[in-house]
């Protein structure tokens, strides 16, 4: 195939997670990438200057000297509108944290990629999910949220792409997809999205009037600037920040339901442990165990209504995670003490077997 | 001449260009970055690119600089304009992207993204106050502060022993591949005011050009900080900022 129809038509093709994140992001129209090599994630990058795209879409791709200046070019490129992403993991994503700060309280659209490795520290390169908290409780200084998109497969790596900007676009806040290094690792069938084009300069200053793309004799000048010496002034900002999470939250929530009409008990799970679960809940329902799964895909907002609902139905629920447990967090946020709300994980890189998570079923809630 | 006669248009000698507004500074009396800032207006002015110019702010005095100069602005975070400006040019590369930065900003925190961007010759031109103080926080040590010189967190003077050396970043960056054109101005009189124009100019065309980075260095006064009144501000910077930080082009290419 010729490199100027290789990004034009919808195709099925097996690769890579974090592949598919770098053919999505070129095929919605990304205007640029900024990043800094960290595995398990690095492919993105690399798929990206191997598909060359500025000589397709136009799209800027470059290698950074750091995270810090990664997220800063994003900073630069979303503050003239621009479509704009990096990608990361876990140690890298730490130190982004400053300037997500600052995109999400210039309400700027960008999207950030962590594909999680074990920590803390340095840790290993093995999958992890001990950055939820670090993602949908803010992460850096003050109080601000990211749209938070949990892929479960390598499909969802490239829907989530197309989402998490849609989404950034739609509220001017940064997204994020946080997957787990199996999640960007492992192969599957993906069904690339549709090419879409670049927005041109003129839709961008039609759609996004506050870019800073040059000032023409017609307005005044565009500022994008986080500072507010006057105290009042800066908690109207937060105020408008906070109302526009409220709308979110209203808006947004995505998660799926496996098994859960007639569930004892649910078993709460997102990306990777989702797809373990989802065998741990074929193993108790061979045993007539009746048990459900709630993956949620948006974990800011989080499902917490469906949660609810189910808290008044089931007899106890259990979240699987590789971390110590920080979404259980939520959910026994959401349940309020109704049911008991019990916990398995893994931690450091490793990540829990259906077998696992079967025995966790059985020893924490079932023989109760 | 009477007011009537001064405010003749026929009798103009001198018009602020349309760039600058109205907006009193926050400066302090004897600052070199009101006077950097019309520099750039009348530039911007005398290339018409006021639609075309985005700059990019600082965290330190010059963080406001976004309420003088009538242009697109970012305000970055400290130290961190160099990769908002590489970011801005390369998505648009028909436009004038220039960033306005302080010692501490462009020499401390944001070295790294100074030195990258510089080496990957940005087509970006870099303005670079160097006063040898943090101004806005309220005078503490900079990398450029001078050895022996008194700062609120150097206060009997800076040792080698206990802060190491001045930092003379610029001569730093002209050894780069990436930079074009590197030089070092001060705007303490009219002949420097008029070489600090011809050099900033020099290097808002350059970036336009695509010939790689520019860095002007203005060696600035902060009567503040320095504890000096304006006027004595000049005399002390020409004595021992001078020498330290010589004026004129380091690379021209």
């Amino acid at each position: 195939m010729s490199d100027s129809k290789k990004h034009t038509h919808e195709e099925v093709r097996l690769m890579k997670g974090n592949e598919a994140i770098a053919h999505a992001a070129i095929r919605c129209g990304c205007d640029g990438y900024f990043g800094y090599p960290i595995t398990p994630q690095s492919e993105i990058m690399e798929t990206l200057m191997d598909e060359e795209p500025w000589n397709s879409t136009g799209m800027v791709v470059l290698q950074a000297e750091s995270e810090t200046s990664s997220i800063n070019m994003v900073y630069g490129a979303a503050s003239c509108g621009k479509k704009s992403m990096t990608s990361s993991s876990s140690p890298g994503v730490s130190l982004m944290q400053e300037g997500i700060s600052y995109i999400a309280a210039g309400e700027l659209p960008c999207l950030i990629v962590n594909v999680m490795r074990g920590g803390p520290g340095l840790g290993t390169i093995q999958p992890s999910q001990a950055d939820y908290f670090q993602a949908v409780k803010g992460g850096g200084h003050g109080d601000y949220k990211l749209i938070t998109l949990a892929p479960a497969s390598v499909q969802e790596m490239a829907d989530h792409t197309v989402l998490a900007f849609d989404l950034a676009f739609k509220y001017r806040t940064p997204a994020m997809i946080l997957a787990d290094g199996i999640i960007g690792q492992m192969m599957e069938k993906v069904i690339l999205p549709p090419f879409q084009p670049r927005l041109t300069e003129e839709e961008i200053r039609t759609r996004m009037p506050w870019a800073t793309l040059g000032k023409p004799a017609s307005r005044k000048p565009n500022v994008i600037t986080t500072l507010s010496l006057d105290a009042q002034e800066m908690e109207d900002t937060n105020i408008r920040l906070q109302a526009k999470y409220r709308e979110i939250e209203k808006n947004e929530v995505l998660f799926e339901e496996v098994e859960c009409e007639d569930a004892d008990y649910l078993i709460i799970a997102f990306g990777t442990c989702a797809r373990v679960s989802q065998k741990a809940v074929d193993m108790a329902r061979a045993e007539g165990i009746k048990v459900g799964l709630i993956r949620p895909i948006t974990l800011f907002p989080f499902p917490t209504d469906i949660i609810s609902k189910y808290a008044d139905k089931v007899k106890s629920m259990l979240t699987i995670e590789m971390s110590a447990g920080q979404m259980v967090e939520d959910v026994r946020l959401a349940v309020n003490g109704r049911v008991p709300v019990e916990f398995y994980g893994r931690m450091g890189g490793m990540n829990p077997s259906p077998d696992g998570v079967y025995n966790a079923l059985m020893t924490k809630l079932v023989n109760k | 001449m009477t007011t009537n006669e001064i405010i003749n248009p026929a009798n103009l000698v001198y018009a602020k260009t349309k760039v600058m507004n109205d907006t009193p500074m926050h400066y302090c009396p004897g600052c070199s970055h009101g006077v950097v800032h019309k520099i750039i207006g009348e530039i911007i002015d005398d290339m018409g690119v006021q639609e075309n110019t985005i700059g990019i702010a600082p965290v330190g005095c010059a963080v406001f600089a976004y309420k003088y100069l009538d242009i697109d602005w970012q305000q970055a975070a400290h130290g961190r304009a160099p990769a908002l400006a590489t970011a801005v040019k390369r998505l648009l590369p028909d436009r004038l992207v220039f960033t306005y930065q302080g010692d501490g900003d462009l020499a401390a925190i944001g070295t790294a993204e100074t030195i990258h961007a510089c080496n990957r010759g940005e087509n970006i031109a870099i303005i670079f106050i160097n006063n040898g103080i943090y101004g806005m926080t309220g005078g503490q040590m900079a990398p450029t502060t001078l050895h022996g010189m008194k700062s609120s967190t150097s206060p009997n003077g800076r040792t080698v022993p206990l802060n190491g050396h001045p930092l003379d970043i610029t001569k730093l960056l002209a050894m780069l591949d990436g930079t074009c054109y590197v030089t070092r101005q001060a705007v303490h009189n009219v002949a420097g005011v008029r070489k600090t124009k011809k050099a900033i100019r020099k290097a808002f065309e350059n970036s336009m050009l695509g010939k790689g980075t520019s860095i002007v260095e203005v060696v600035s006064t902060c009567s503040s900080g320095w504890k000096l009144t304006p006027e004595a501000s000049n005399d002390w910077m020409v004595e021992n900022m001078f020498p330290a930080y010589p004026l004129g082009d380091l690379k021209d290419l």
